[in-house]
């Protein structure tokens, strides 16, 4: 339910009146809560802040969190269950501290057995309440962008294209290839033979646990698309369960150069590059 | 539910050239992936040339949509022309009545996550694509 | 109509192709071409694609002519600068452009050309070996 203007109106005087107090004690009990994970000037300063927000929406005439008047208000509580978010408090931590300012209030409320004075706060508490949840959905929306973040980065560290030698590039594939993941980590195989000039890639999958039909597919159409650009491929460390399940499934390897290890690709290719590796004679010194 | 639409019609080379880079226009402000991107555009220069050489020329219709869960890009591919007699020979890869490899029909449909086509002989054909941004 | 020039450098035509072309100016391509090998005497051919963001079936179909057509004129052809979206998309199309040879890049195909002119084998769609082979002792 909104607040009436006059309402807002006395909550307004009300906060402005007691603010040194309430900024203390609401610093107070949030403090309890956080269990000093933030340090008290932080802190207070944080809740002056915020005190200071409700304040004014309220002198403002602001009648409800979504009014006109308490868009200032808003983006305070939003930046502030960013901060939490990323500093790593919990959304209920988060919520809480704001719960906190109910009771802070009823501290300096006065005489509560006056009818008015009992509105009043019944009203100022359903309107924190609307607070509290506004926090919550601030933080898990600043969540969910932290986790697709992070998905994101996970996916970059986890498949690097690196130089073996000159003209030769490797994508160790390390953990289970999604279809999603297959996809990245080819077109970035192939746009590193382009920046590179690199004719040839090794794709190891030693650290694969397991590949079904459609990563096998992605790998077969990443071969046939480097071919198309003027690239081999070979692929290396496909372990004997995964060689069943590739028989298994009936996918064709082809004429598909594949190698049980990287050493053994490495090789392969320096051959193809006419090289020979040879141990070199040892001179006394 | 289509937001935005551009009609151009297909009835020369140049045309044909006119759609691919409209799509590519359409197509990067719907912030498709590069590959994506690609996949579509490639597509509809298979189509837009069906269009144009069995069709007897035709329309594109490239369009803004949207479903429940996501944003996409429609292209509608319509003709007069003799239309399709046999639709599953059509769409087998490598068969072509027109000289081609065979492909355009067979494969725009992979290039893309919907694909229908509504054709009979001497009724024309209209062929709808849709990518969906991921 | 525009045209796609043809550049004559040393023993080989380079042709780079810059712009989005309509299907009659990939045939006079063609036709350009062949006239070209046929009045210079070059043994090589390399079509650089890298500025073309999309390839579809007539382009591709059309370089495969040049390919063939060259050969039967006693010149090699390779495309060069595929872009991997394009790469990618053609595998999806089911194009593997088979009897077309292909290079990373210009300066790979250069390379390329010059080897197989040095072996000058009669089979030289088999197996390629590196551009970059250094010859072993």
């Amino acid at each position: 339910m909104a607040l009436s203007p006059e309402e807002s109106g006395r909550l307004a005087d009300l906060l402005d009146e007691h603010a040194d107090g309430l900024v203390a004690r609401w610093a107070e009990l949030v403090g309890a809560g956080l269990q000093g994970r933030m340090s008290r000037p932080e802190l207070e300063r944080q809740t002056r802040d915020l005190q200071k927000g409700f304040q004014q929406a309220f002198a403002n005439g602001a009648r409800d969190l979504s009014d006109e008047e308490a868009t200032e208000l808003r983006a305070q509580l939003g930046e502030l269950s960013s901060n939490r978010a990323r500093q790593g408090f919990s959304a209920n931590e988060t919520a809480i501290s704001m719960f906190a300012f109910k009771d802070a209030v009823l501290g300096v409320l006065g005489d509560t057995s006056d009818v008015q004075t009992l509105r009043d706060f019944v009203s100022f508490s359903t309107f924190v309440d609307r607070a509290a949840l506004f926090t919550f959905d601030s933080y898990v929306r600043v969540r969910e962008a932290l986790i697709a973040d992070q998905a994101e980065q996970l996916l970059e560290l986890s498949t690097p294209v690196v130089k073996l030698w000159e003209g030769v590039v490797a994508v160790p594939l390390v953990g289970t290839l999604d279809s999603a993941r297959a996809q990245v980590v080819m077109e970035r195989l192939l746009q590193t033979l382009v920046d590179t000039g690199s004719p040839y890639a090794i794709i190891d999958i030693t650290g694969v646990p397991a590949v079904d039909t459609q990563v096998a597919q992605h790998i077969l159409k990443t071969v046939v698309a480097a071919r198309l650009m003027g690239a081999d491929c070979i692929i290396s460390g496909i372990r004997p369960q995964i060689a069943q399940t590739i028989v298994a499934l009936g996918i064709e390897f082809g004429d598909i150069a594949t190698k049980s290890s990287l050493a053994d690709a490495l090789r392969y290719v320096l051959g193809k590059k006419s090289y020979r590796v040879v141990t070199a004679k040892r001179t006394e010194h | 539910m289509s937001e935005e639409s551009r009609q151009i019609p297909v009835t020369t080379d140049q045309d044909v050239v006119r759609v691919r880079q409209l799509v590519r226009t359409v197509a990067v402000d719907a912030k498709l992936s590069l590959v994506d991107q690609t996949k579509l555009v490639t597509a509809a220069s298979e189509l837009a040339r069906n269009t144009l050489v069995y069709g007897g020329g035709g329309t594109v219709e490239v369009s803004r949509v949207r479903n429940e869960i996501r944003a996409g890009i429609r292209i509608v591919f319509a003709d007069q022309g003799p239309g399709i007699a046999d639709l599953d020979l059509a769409l087998t890869d490598g068969y072509t009545t027109g000289g081609g490899l065979g492909l355009g029909l067979s494969g725009a449909r992979r290039l893309v996550d919907d694909f229908t086509i509504d054709t009979a002989p001497g009724e024309g054909t209209t062929i709808s694509i849709t990518k969906w941004c991921r | 109509m525009e045209r796609v020039p043809v550049l004559k450098i040393g023993d080989i035509l380079l042709v780079s192709i810059q712009i989005d072309m309509e299907d009659q100016v990939a045939l006079q391509l063609q036709e350009d071409l062949a006239e070209k090998i046929v009045a210079t005497g070059c043994h090589g051919v390399i079509i650089d694609i890298s500025a073309l963001d999309i390839v579809d079936s007539f382009v591709g179909r059309t370089l495969a002519t040049i390919a063939s057509v060259s050969r039967v004129l006693d010149a090699e052809t390779v495309v060069v600068g595929m872009r991997p979206a394009v790469a990618i998309t053609l595998v999806e199309l089911g194009l593997s452009l088979p009897g077309i040879r292909t290079a990373l890049n210009v300066e790979l195909g250069i390379e390329m050309l010059a080897r197989s002119r040095a072996e000058s084998a009669p089979d030289e769609d088999e197996d390629e070996d590196d551009p970059a082979a250094v010859p072993a002792p």
